[in-house]
């Protein structure tokens, strides 16, 4: 490919230039993000010439009901790559947690995105919604997070939802949910959506779904849950670096033991790997380094539906058994269970023995 | 003291004795198999043993065993006898209701007389009615949850639609306890067919085998 004259790059890549990203470089993150979007290599000088087209799309972050851990999974960078600096470059227009201008000087820069660039911006969302009391619970500014929601994602372009919070409530809809928080999907149905539940989300599967927009000017495809599936696809369970001891019957069976310093399956250990969709086996987190199965941890099932409520306790592979109390284990549950039929049994038998047989061939006449 | 003449009378047809057996089979291997999956009760020396591989494959492959001896049962439930047919799940008559009644008050003991019947007496229809709604559970779950690493179409026809109805940790927690909910419902089968058999003197066990029941010339009518 030969070097094309300067004026022709758009903003993004003539700000990666400017900050000293080689041409190696950048053609390395094309072909990894190609990679992280399940595209075959080929796509790379595709997505290469789509982010060197690139106009810098403006980008809105909203920050809701949440603890900004995805805004921590952004900001983690230890050497500015590509990736992050793209991120960086583009969302500048509002975000709550790193822009420069406060108060109303931030409010403003708000309203003007969506004045001036309506149905052509980005909107990020990062957290729940709360809904009961007519929405008090989080409020910006004075206006509610749904008020907030609605006029950004309603006037959006595409609405990008950030973590389990924005996703279906992540852990402020846990049970009881005292606020009757919910995320982006319910509270602004029918708008442009891609959700990357995850607590928190990753940045890889951010990035990958904007230059995906970039490079083919629309939303990954997605499941019914409204996930991407180059993301979330595949369970943990069926690309873990584990799995070899799964199937060949090694466990650990406490922390620290024989089998933990080996590297062993972390099912007994309650790992939530078998009941998980996301890509961490494959595009791990800190730039690759690790990911939580990798360095010991089982699965905790974050990036799955309402994960606070249905994948816990973490440490134990199946839920709560509803109903019983907090210590009951499907198997104390069922043993029980079968213990007392066959209890109930025995008194059966001994009421029958007690009381005699019955004359059968007398009452039969 | 009276001689009682018994006919030898053909309740369960072929069919039905086949797939109760196979079943049979099915329950015992996935009992063995299952209680492994949810809690690795043996574990490898060596990386080059496949216990947990051998275990789940032998639970899919008694899985399709069980869905094809669910079928077989369930169109002899509307071919076969009227002892197979499936109106003997219901008390849907008046004579049924009555033999109902019977049944329940000989195995509380308040009646002494045994609750004849050629084929299931009412208070067992009702009883299979219920295992046949936790085998269809075992299958549509345990089918949901293989579809996951299988690509067989079969999966994705029979389990892979619940998927979208219950959370995947619900649907195992669920398949789990059902399993203890058939435990229960073995015992208590067992321990009735055995007790009727000898009280009943109609040879109830031999006939889940052979297919025939020796009743008395009283209870044909
Ligand atoms: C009487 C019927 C059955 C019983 C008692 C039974 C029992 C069990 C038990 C106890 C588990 C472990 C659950 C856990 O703790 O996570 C299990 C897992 C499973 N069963 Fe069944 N099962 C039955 C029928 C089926 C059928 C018909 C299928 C269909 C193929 C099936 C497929 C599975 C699958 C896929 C798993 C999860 C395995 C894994 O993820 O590694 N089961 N079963
Ligand atoms: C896993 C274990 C078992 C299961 C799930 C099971 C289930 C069933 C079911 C569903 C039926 C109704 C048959 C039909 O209409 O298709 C039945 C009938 C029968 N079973 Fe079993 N069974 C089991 C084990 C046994 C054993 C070990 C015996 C022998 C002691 C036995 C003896 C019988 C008899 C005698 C009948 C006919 C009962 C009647 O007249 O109502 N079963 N069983
Ligand atoms: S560590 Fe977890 S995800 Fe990995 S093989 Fe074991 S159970 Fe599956």
């Amino acid at each position: 490919m030969g070097k094309k004259p300067e004026r022709e790059y758009g903003e993004i890549y003539r700000t990666l230039l400017n900050r000293g990203v080689t041409r190696r470089d950048f053609m390395k993150f094309c072909t990894a993000t190609a990679a992280t979007l399940g595209l075959s290599a080929t796509y790379a000088d595709k997505i290469a010439e789509a982010v060197q087209k690139a106009k810098k799309p403006p980008v809105v972050w909203l920050e809701m009901q949440a603890c900004t851990g995805d805004t921590e999974s952004l900001l983690r960078a230890s050497k500015p790559t590509a990736a992050e600096l793209i991120l960086d470059i583009i969302s500048y227009d509002y975000h709550e947690t790193v822009m420069a201008p406060a108060g109303h000087q931030a409010e403003k820069s708000l309203a003007d995105v969506v004045k001036n660039h309506k149905g052509k911006y980005i909107a990020i969302v990062e957290g729940s919604i709360p809904l009961k009391d007519g929405g008090i619970y989080c409020t910006i500014g004075g206006k509610s997070a749904l008020a907030i929601a609605k006029e950004v994602c309603g006037n959006a372009m595409a609405t990008i939802a950030v973590g389990n919070c924005a996703w279906d409530g992540g852990w402020p809809a846990a049970q009881p949910n005292p606020t009757g928080a919910v995320g982006v999907k319910d509270a602004v149905p029918g708008i442009a959506l891609v959700n990357l539940p995850g607590c928190p989300m990753n940045v890889e599967n951010l990035v990958a779904t904007i230059v995906h927009f970039l490079t083919f000017g629309s939303l990954p495809v997605t499941d019914t849950m409204g996930r991407p599936l180059f993301a979330y696809g595949k369970r943990i369970h069926d690309n873990c670096e584990r799995r070899g001891h799964f199937d060949a019957g090694q466990y650990v069976k406490a922390w620290g033991d024989h089998g933990h310093r080996q590297g062993w399956c972390l099912y007994e250990m309650g790992c939530k790997g078998p009941e998980t969709y996301h890509n961490c086996p494959t595009v791990r987190w800190n730039e690759g380094v690790n990911w939580p199965v990798g360095s010991g941890h089982g699965c905790i099932g974050c990036a799955a539906p309402n994960f606070w409520d249905t994948m816990t306790p973490f440490y134990r592979r199946l839920p709560k058994v509803p109903g019983f109390g907090i210590e009951s284990t499907a198997d104390k549950v069922g043993v029980g269970l079968a213990a007392a039929t066959a209890a109930g049994l025995v008194a059966h038998g001994v009421v029958r023995a007690v009381k005699g047989k019955p004359k059968e061939e007398k009452t039969e006449e | 003291m009276e001689q009682i003449r018994r006919i030898r009378v053909y309740a369960w047809e072929f069919p039905v004795r086949f797939s109760h057996w196979i079943n049979f089979l099915c329950v015992l291997t996935f009992a063995v198999t299952g209680l492994y999956i949810g809690n690795p009760y043996a574990h490898a020396h060596e990386s080059h043993q496949w216990i947990m591989g051998w275990m789940r494959t032998l639970h899919f492959i008694a899985g399709y065993v069980f869905l094809m001896s669910f079928i077989i049962r369930t169109y002899w439930a509307f071919m076969g006898n009227r002892y197979a047919s499936w109106k003997a799940l219901f008390p849907f008559t008046s004579e049924q209701r009555r033999d109902l009644a019977n049944a329940l008050r000989f195995y509380t003991f308040t009646s002494k007389k045994p609750p004849y019947a050629i084929g299931h007496n009412a208070a067992a229809g009702l009883v299979y009615m219920g295992v046949v709604v936790l085998f269809a559970f075992q299958i549509v779950s345990g089918f949901a949850m293989y579809s996951l690493s299988s690509q067989s179409i079969i999966a994705s026809v029979v389990g892979g639609w619940f998927l979208s109805v219950m959370e995947l940790s619900t649907i195992r927690l669920f398949h789990h306890i059902t399993m203890y909910l058939i435990f229960a419902f073995v015992l208590v089968h067992i321990y009735i067919a055995w007790w009727l058999d000898t009280v009943e003197k109609n040879g109830l066990i031999d006939g889940i085998f052979s297919g025939s029941k020796f009743v008395t010339e009283k209870e044909l009518e």
